[in-house]
């Protein structure tokens, strides 16, 4: 509806795709080796191999997600950011050198490199499948929703697309083309970004944002109204009618009035002024019995409904201007910090005829409100589960990051710890300076009248479209690329589990080593098309809410078995291999009977068995004290050795 | 089994300097991203406070992530620095 189909942006899109493809069937005619494949030879720069981190973790939710968030809630969506961020240090610190020391493909690998212990090797190569398969899930349900608007194509072309090319890319040559798409993928989202953002702090700020002249913001009208004796509502507008009973039915208890003008109708909020009301002009989608959608009362293709994001009242120096011309970034979020932004609510109400509405209305909201965590999480009057999901959440993006597995292979394409160090560096420096700019973007979605209220995902490309449409195809593109580059990423992970971990180590199949590139490549097509599967499935799926359990789920596993290897003398194999089973079953069993999910049953998350969404508090601990009873108790088997060299 | 490193590693003698190293500097962020989360949680309305002509959360915020990449580089100068004492 409010999305433009660019042939710019698709032959952009195919131009990367066939560049793509062409440089992965380059780079097979020298993967021979599994070292190769799982590894690229373990000969990388550390420096493109730092922006090859940035390109895998810079995925869909971090790009569209953070963005959107950012865009209708504020900081709360910076906080992911944040957690993202400080996620990298337990890489740097903890985990870096000595994953590259003792690892050779895997993370499995590094686990298992002091006991060779079929437990740990089973039980790490199921967790590495589990996690990159939830991680798999919301990467291609966002690149379903990314090709709607882009080639206008339905969900599950786009799914289909993205996972035979991923697979492709995979299968042919393994780490070392999926390392160069990271790289380029990465390059060009940092450059990218950077351009938006010098874009739309050029623009400055306005209370009527034209998109630079491109296109006139709706204006959102507000009514003056009185209650007359006979208990009719005058307008001070008089185009428009209100029916007789105006204070019945569900509607009116909501707060809201339904008005008709020249026979279109209008939902406004009605609230109380200082004499009679004012009425509000609202934004609405009504569902009909039969699922039909209709926006403001008109099919999609009609244009009724608006993008909104404005300024309601500018602030500079305490006075109030309509514009601030070009403004510095630290000018920027000082000048929102002492304006008030329209943000918006949204309620549901039933209707009589068994449809339902739901609306959306204006929240006029000060600067200083939106330049803090809030909006979103539940932080001011918490209660003790707001707290514990918060804090819960926290965690779990901090611990997440060096438990991902398709991160941890990372370390294994460089030459040495000196340069896995070195490439975490560089990957802490790209990473970080790209979520300073998700700031900077999802505000500016939030200010420049760009923001889609029925799929905040796409904000932070329809920013660059308000810069013109060159800019959003490329955007566009490299959100593509985006997925592309961590679902590949993902792939290799997954099939190593399979080949390397699984049938190699545990099953102690016997294989050459173009028979294990074989194996792995095969691993490769199935998990790709277990992963297109998937994709289609979990279609309208919250694909923040996936990326969440993902951490939560990597961090429970993966993490205590990680940092207790490497620093707690006692460790032992059994140990290992329990706390990544505890991890694994508790995240994922808390999360199946977590509120949330209670309401994607059908039922009342009031019922659910547990009151929070969040696992990693408790999961985390689990972990942890599994990992160590399990130790104790299993002193008299093999014990990690100190991991100095 | 194939397990080791998929390229030959040299002996590294300054690993056990940089593993102390890093312990203390994770500790170090561990705790300045638990006060940030713990603000949050305990008194929110702080963040909204006035600091540098920006919000607490936003000096905060953007802090958390400068802090981050100004520890990488002292972590990896020192490193860098042990390695070519230590495995001369």
């Amino acid at each position: 509806m409010i999305y433009t189909q660019s042939p710019l942006a698709i032959a952009l899109f195919v131009a990367f795709v066939l560049f793509v493809l062409g440089l992965s069937f380059y780079l097979a005619r020298r993967t021979t080796s599994s070292e190769g494949y799982y590894a690229a030879g373990g000969n990388i720069h550390w420096f493109v191999n730092g922006i090859a981190f940035a390109g895998d973790y810079l995925s869909a939710a971090s790009f569209l997600g953070i963005c959107g968030m950012i865009a209708t809630a504020g900081y709360d969506g910076f906080l992911y950011s944040i957690g993202y961020l400080a996620g990298w240090m337990v890489a740097l610190f903890l985990v870096a050198e000595p994953m590259k020391r003792l690892g050779k493909y895997t993370f499995t690998d590094a686990l298992d490199s002091k006991f060779n212990s079929k437990a740990i090797q089973l039980a790490a190569a199921i967790s590495t499948l589990v996690v990159s398969v939830f991680y798999l899930i919301p990467q291609m349900v966002g690149a379903g929703v990314l090709v709607q608007p882009l080639l206008g194509m339905p969900h599950y072309v786009g799914v289909i697309i993205v996972g035979i090319v991923v697979t492709l890319i995979v299968a042919t040559a393994g780490m070392a083309s999926t390392t160069y798409v990271q790289f380029m993928k990465g390059g060009l989202l940092l450059i990218c970004s950077s351009i938006l953002v010098f874009g739309i702090l050029g623009r400055g700020l306005t209370t009527s944002p034209d998109q630079g002249g491109k296109k006139a913001y709706h204006d959102f009208k507000t009514i003056q109204a009185n209650v007359a004796a006979d208990g009719s509502l005058l307008l001070s507008d008089a185009s428009y009618t209100a029916p007789a009973d105006w204070q019945a039915g569900s509607l009116a208890e909501a707060g809201f009035v339904k008005l008709t003008k020249d026979g279109i109708d209008s939902i406004w909020q009605v609230k109380p002024a200082a004499a009679g009301y004012e009425l509000v002009e609202t934004l609405w989608v009504t569902t009909l019995a039969d699922g039909t959608k209709l926006y403001n009362g008109a099919p999609k293709e009609e244009g009724r409904f608006f993008a909104v994001g404005s300024i309601k009242e500018l602030k500079v120096d305490g006075v109030d201007v309509a514009e601030t011309g070009a403004v510095g970034p630290f000018s920027f979020l000082k000048k929102i910090k002492d304006s008030t932004v329209t943000l918006w609510g949204k309620q549901y109400v039933k209707n009589p005829d068994g449809s339902k509405t739901l609306i959306y209305y204006q929240k006029p909201t000060s600067g200083s409100r939106i330049l803090r965590p809030g909006l979103k999480f539940k932080v001011d009057n918490a209660t003790g589960t707001d707290k514990f999901n918060f804090i819960s959440l926290m965690l779990a993006l901090f611990c997440g990051t060096a438990a991902l597995p398709h991160i941890l292979i990372r370390y294994y394409t460089v030459p040495s710890q000196a340069a896995a160090r070195k490439s975490t560096l560089v990957a802490i420096a790209s990473i970080g300076f790209f979520y300073i700019l998700t700031l900077f973007m999802g505000i500016g979605a939030m200010t420049n009248g760009v923001i889609n209220l029925t799929d905040n995902n796409m904000s932070a490309p329809l920013v660059a479209l308000s810069f013109g449409v060159i800019l959003f195809s490329i955007i566009s593109s490299i959100a593509f690329a985006t997925v592309l580059g961590t679902v590949s990423g993902l792939i290799v992970a997954a099939s190593g589990a399979v080949a390397h971990d699984l049938m190699d180590n545990f099953l102690g199949i016997k294989m050459t080593d173009a028979g294990k590139v074989m194996a792995g490549k095969i691993s490769a097509v199935v998990v790709g098309i277990i992963a297109i599967y998937l994709g289609i499935v979990f279609e309208g799926m919250n694909v923040s809410f996936l990326v969440g359990w993902a951490f939560a789920v990597a961090a429970s596993a993966n993490l205590p078995a990680i940092l207790m290897l490497l620093f707690w003398k006692k460790t032992t194999a059994k140990g290992v291999a329990a706390s990544i089973i505890v991890g694994l079953v508790s995240a994922m069993g808390l999360i199946l009977i977590s509120p949330d999910m209670w309401v994607r049953y059908g039922m009342l998350p009031q019922n659910a068995p547990i009151s929070f969404n969040s696992p990693a508090l408790v999961s985390i601990p689990l972990s942890f004290i599994a990992l160590v009873v399990v130790s104790l108790m299993t002193q008299g088997s093999a014990v990690a050795a100190p991991v100095e060299d | 089994m194939g397990h080791g490193p998929a390229v030959k590693l040299g002996k590294d003698y300054a690993s056990g300097y940089k593993t102390k190293l890093g312990i203390w500097m994770f500790i170090a962020y561990t705790i300045v991203y638990a006060i940030f989360v713990g603000i949050n949680t305990t008194n929110p309305a702080l963040m909204e406070e006035t600091v540098m002509g920006q919000t607490l959360a936003v000096v905060y915020g953007f802090g958390l992530i400068i802090l981050a990449f100004i520890m990488a580089i002292v972590y990896n100068h020192f490193c860098t620095a042990a390695e070519e004492r230590l495995n001369k």
